[in-house]
């Protein structure tokens, strides 16, 4: 177990040594200590390690992240996960809002709750919440997998392009051209596939489906209001 | 664009450390504004007394012209708690109306920061550890607080552009983003005699809010209304004789933590501010949801 | 036979068109009640508005002594980024490519402008779309832009980057986004963009993780650790209030900070957006500069000024009112053979004529460079273009330093304020420098 003490170490230092781990790295487990709030933290790391964080954190945590598996044992700030290529993160707390913003693949899990814009322009990523989402959630989503095993804020999935949204609880509103659709057989595999990734113990026959109405697609004039 | 702290004790034994906790939160804010910073202190002031917080770009000969000429239009003596650029002093509560009018006729260069039974504010350009030291801030002690960080939008950076700002006794308001219709409002506002000194949206905010509750509002129905009348992206904390309250615009972009135990309530604009607080680690932390009203009193 | 006078022609009114509703105006208005949508189209401000062209340069004479071209140097060198990055950008010309997406252009315009650029000594940069493998072949320095849609964005090309441009906006439409009707995109580019194919573009209009200065700050942090610290990163703006902006974005951490007039081009959005908003770029110069010097952060970070560069004379101009470099967009354009008269029976057939074809995001251009269709872009020769643009960017050079040694300089970076004077009031009033013949600056009372 390699530990990174950000008492003792700065955050350059502490990216450096992580982001200079490659593929066929002998060094696999890593333990961050001490985050207290700091923004950056694990950022660009791009090899098949784990890395535990023992705290809350800032902004960005795991920005960009590529096949590395993290588990934050805390909370974090905005943008946890944004733009992640892939690989898996996993926040035992609350996350802040845009988490997972414009996330191209991998798998976020947040057991909190998730803040506003939860997903925002998801490209590909799948993200598990088992709390709560915030308003503008999945705001142009453009493709990926959100679950969610609590509720929705308002404006769902506003602007919605293909990503698939999965949600248990209630939701407050539907955003611009979301809508509830039927769950098939694969979307039932789906969220059951997703869920058992995200240690959850939810049922997926209880979460309802929200899909795009492609209205938007093409413009029409006589839908002008609905731009 | 700035940083904002607050904290609000319910645990009498912590007031001695307000002002350290507080400037600790603070400086942890000083890259989210590195301009200017101030603070807004809430302690109790003597039996029927009032506090007056003043400034002066020359303290000396002005503070000492206000202390002499209080002898002799007031017959009184004033003890003036001298720090740095700004003071303190205590007067009877039933005069301030009156001390106020002689200081604005033969003292125009001393600005008034704040007035009210417990309000002391001080704020400066500067980065904020600088700002905090220079007023003593560590050493002070009260029931709640608030200190912003500033990173100027659209005026200049002055000590009185800086946060907070207190417009009514007992009042003060720190604001993180950006007001886009504050000109229109503060011609509004200055149309119906409120007076408004900088360019700052944010005194727009403060002025606004005042306004309201001398037309009969409370505090929660003014900030209820502020969602409809003013525009842009706002996390106001206002700071009153008894608490403080906490409210985002409908959008909610700019950053609000806040944490309770116990013993405090706190806000930071990021949770960094809040990590080396009491008892931290078993908080509840959470966001405020946008477009709704928090309030804690005493 | 005599026809009596009362019935021999009456002299009538002259048919005058009306300078409010002119027959452009009206056309659009008929237009717009057919379709029920805005006119969407490409470029930047078409209208006349206070320009370089408004300034003048006062050359040596008996007080001032001018340098022989050729033997007597005049250095175009710069260097973009010295801020923070380990290895800023050192330019032999003080001329970029701006940001111009790989979806809006064809694949070989992208590859002429990554050849000429190269083959000049400067940069070129990516656009709404992410980078390209040719881009980055065929670019020695690579700028790559980071934009709100974040399309195609990823940690491998950011670090194959040579700098990375922040865009907050750009000068056709600052604040612009939205939802972009009407721009239609292809299978390539839907794949890259990882869009349904077919459909009508949308444009987000704000970052999607971070909003305000302060929360920028901590966002250039991060691209900083992911890239090591190694590169400059620019942040563009487009030009509303370039004081406070420029303030912001040296605060934020800029490197370098970019700022694009409203006469910069765009590939698509609405033309309402592009005659109604921004600055023009000779406005947007002095309030920059002047929010730098406030700072004492002029030339340690740099300033990039785009939007209507056209010449060796706006290079020089620009320079002399403080931007360490500018950055052109339209001109490479044009340059590579963009709105050429030589295709002037097929934009006649499209309804416009050469020099006015605007109408990029139909695809149908018949230079080949802003379409995707492989009919038309095989027109465009790579690299004879790469070689155009590398010719223009020469003489854009040449004449700067031209002018430069008639002022008596040897550098282009010494030209200053005081080398010019205006043509009219408004040029002196925004660029800061006298009327001509006079000791005039209108506005100088009330500085910024």
């Amino acid at each position: 177990m390699q530990i990174i003490d950000l008492d003792q170490t700065n955050l350059r230092q502490a990216n450096a040594q992580l982001q200079s781990q490659s593929n066929g790295a002998n060094q696999t487990e890593w333990q961050i200590l001490n985050p207290k709030g700091a923004h950056a933290i694990a950022v660009g790391l791009d090899a098949p390690i784990n890395v535990t964080v023992e705290g809350s954190t800032g902004y960005y945590c795991a920005g960009m992240n590529k096949q590395a598996r993290l588990r934050i044992n805390g909370s974090v700030g905005p943008g946890v996960a944004e733009n992640m290529m892939s690989g898996t993160v996993i926040i035992e707390g609350d996350a802040s809002q845009y988490a997972g913003a414009t996330g191209h693949g991998g798998l976020l899990v947040i057991k909190g709750n998730a803040s506003s814009r939860c997903g925002i322009s998801m490209k590909g990523i799948d993200i598990v919440v088992h709390g709560n989402i915030g308003h503008m959630s999945a705001f142009m989503g453009q493709s990926g997998t959100m679950v969610v095993c609590g509720d929705a804020g308002e404006a769902l999935g506003d602007s919605l392009y293909e990503a698939k949204l999965f949600v248990r609880g209630a939701v407050k509103s539907l955003g611009a051209d979301c809508i509830e659709k039927e769950m098939r057989p694969e979307d039932l595999a789906e969220v059951q596939a997703l869920l058992e990734r995200a240690e959850s113990t939810a049922k997926p026959s209880d979460f309802k489906r929200y899909g795009s109405a492609r209205k938007l697609y093409n413009f029409d004039v006589d839908h002008a209001g609905d731009y | 664009m700035c940083g904002i702290v607050g904290l609000f004790l319910k645990d009498p034994s912590l007031e001695a450390a307000l002002g350290r906790m507080l400037t600790d939160m603070l400086v942890t804010m000083s890259d989210r504004g590195p301009d200017s910073a101030g603070i807004a202190i809430y302690s109790k002031a003597a039996e029927n007394r009032a506090k007056i917080t003043i400034q002066s770009a020359h303290p000396d000969q002005d503070f000492a012209a206000l202390e002499a000429d209080f002898k002799t239009t007031f017959r009184q003596s004033l003890t003036l708690q001298r720090k740095n650029s700004h003071a303190v002093f205590e007067i009877p509560q039933n005069q301030i109306d009156e001390i106020r009018a002689r200081m604005r006729e033969a003292h125009p260069g001393i600005r008034v920061m704040s007035t009210g039974d417990n309000i002391e504010i001080y704020k400066d350009i500067g980065l904020p550890r600088s700002v905090a030291e220079r007023f003593d801030v560590p050493l002070m002690q009260g029931t709640h607080g608030i200190g912003h960080t500033r990173m100027a939008t659209e005026s200049a950076v002055t000590t009185m552009g800086a946060h907070p700002f207190n417009t009514g006794p007992d009042q003060c308001l720190v604001h993180n983003g950006s007001l886009s219709n504050h000109n229109s409002l503060r011609r509004q506002l200055q149309r119906e005699g409120v007076v408004i000194e900088t360019e700052n949206d944010t005194e727009v905010g403060a002025a606004y809010l005042t306004w309201k509750m001398q037309n009969g509002s409370s505090l929660g129905e003014a900030l209820q209304s502020s969602l409809d009348d003013l525009d842009g992206f706002f996390t106001f904390v206002v700071g009153t004789k008894d608490g403080f309250g906490v409210l985002r615009d409908p959008i909610a972009c700019k950053p609000a933590v806040m944490a309770e135990t116990d013993q405090y309530v706190a806000f930071g604009s990021e949770y960094r501010a809040l990590v080396n607080l009491p008892g931290i680690a078993g908080a509840h932390i959470w966001e405020p949801e946008p477009a709704t009203v928090y309030f804690w009193t005493h | 036979m005599n026809k009596p006078p009362e019935t021999a022609a009456a002299p009538r009114t002259e048919p005058i068109q009306s300078a409010t509703f002119t027959p452009a105006v009206n056309a659009e208005i008929r237009r717009a009640a057919a379709t029920g949508i805005y006119d969407i189209r490409g470029g930047g401000a078409k209208r006349a508005v206070p320009h370089f062209d408004d300034l003048l340069f006062l050359g040596a004479s008996v007080s001032r002594y001018p340098l022989e071209g050729y033997r007597e140097t005049c250095d175009t060198s710069v260097t973009l980024g010295t801020r923070y990055a380990q290895n800023p950008i050192k330019l032999d010309i003080p001329i970029t490519i701006a940001g111009m997406s790989f979806g809006a252009l064809s694949g070989p315009a992208k590859e002429a402008l990554g050849r000429g650029a190269t083959a000049a000594g400067t940069s070129t940069t990516t656009g709404d779309g992410g980078m390209t493998a040719e881009e980055r072949g065929h670019s020695d320095k690579l700028v790559y832009q980071y934009l709100p849609s974040r399309y195609g964005m990823n940690p491998d090309d950011l670090r194959k980057a040579d700098a990375i441009e922040m865009v907050v906006g750009q000068g056709a439409k600052p604040g612009g986004g939205g939802m972009l009707l009407g721009q239609k995109i292809s299978d390539r580019v839907a794949d890259m963009r990882n869009l349904p194919k077919g459909i009508d573009q949308r444009s987000a209009c704000r970052h999607p993780d971070w909003t305000g200065p302060d929360d920028l700050e901590i966002k250039l942090i991060e691209l900083r650790e992911i890239t090591q610290w190694k590169i400059p990163i620019y942040v563009k703006i487009g030009a509303t209030r370039p004081y406070f902006d420029t303030t912001l974005a040296v605060k934020a951490g800029a490197d370098v900070v970019v700022i694009d007039g409203m006469q910069g081009g765009t590939a698509a959005t609405q033309d309402v957006f592009i005659e109604h908003v921004g600055l023009p770029t000779l406005a947007c110069i002095r309030p920059a500069v002047k929010a730098l010097q406030d700072l004492g952060m002029h030339r340690k970070v740099q300033l990039v000024v785009s939007g209507g560069i056209r010449n060796g004379a706006d290079v020089a101009k620009a320079m002399a009112l403080g931007a360490d470099a500018v950055s052109i967009g339209t001109a490479a354009l044009i340059a590579l053979g963009d709105n050429d008269p030589k295709w002037e029976a097929e934009y006649q057939a499209l309804g416009t004529t050469a020099g006015a074809y605007d109408d990029w995001h139909e695809g149908n251009d018949p230079a080949g460079i802003t379409t995707q269709d492989p009919v038309l872009m095989a027109r465009l020769d790579p690299i004879a273009a790469g070689r155009r643009l590398k010719n223009y960017l020469k003489v854009l050079t040449l004449e700067a330093q031209t002018i430069a040694r008639a002022c008596g300089k040897n550098n282009l970076r010494n030209l200053e304020p005081e080398d010019l004077c205006a043509l009219t009031i408004e040029a002196a009033a925004m660029a800061g420098v006298p009327l001509a013949g006079t000791s005039w600056i209108p506005g100088a009372e009330t500085p910024f």
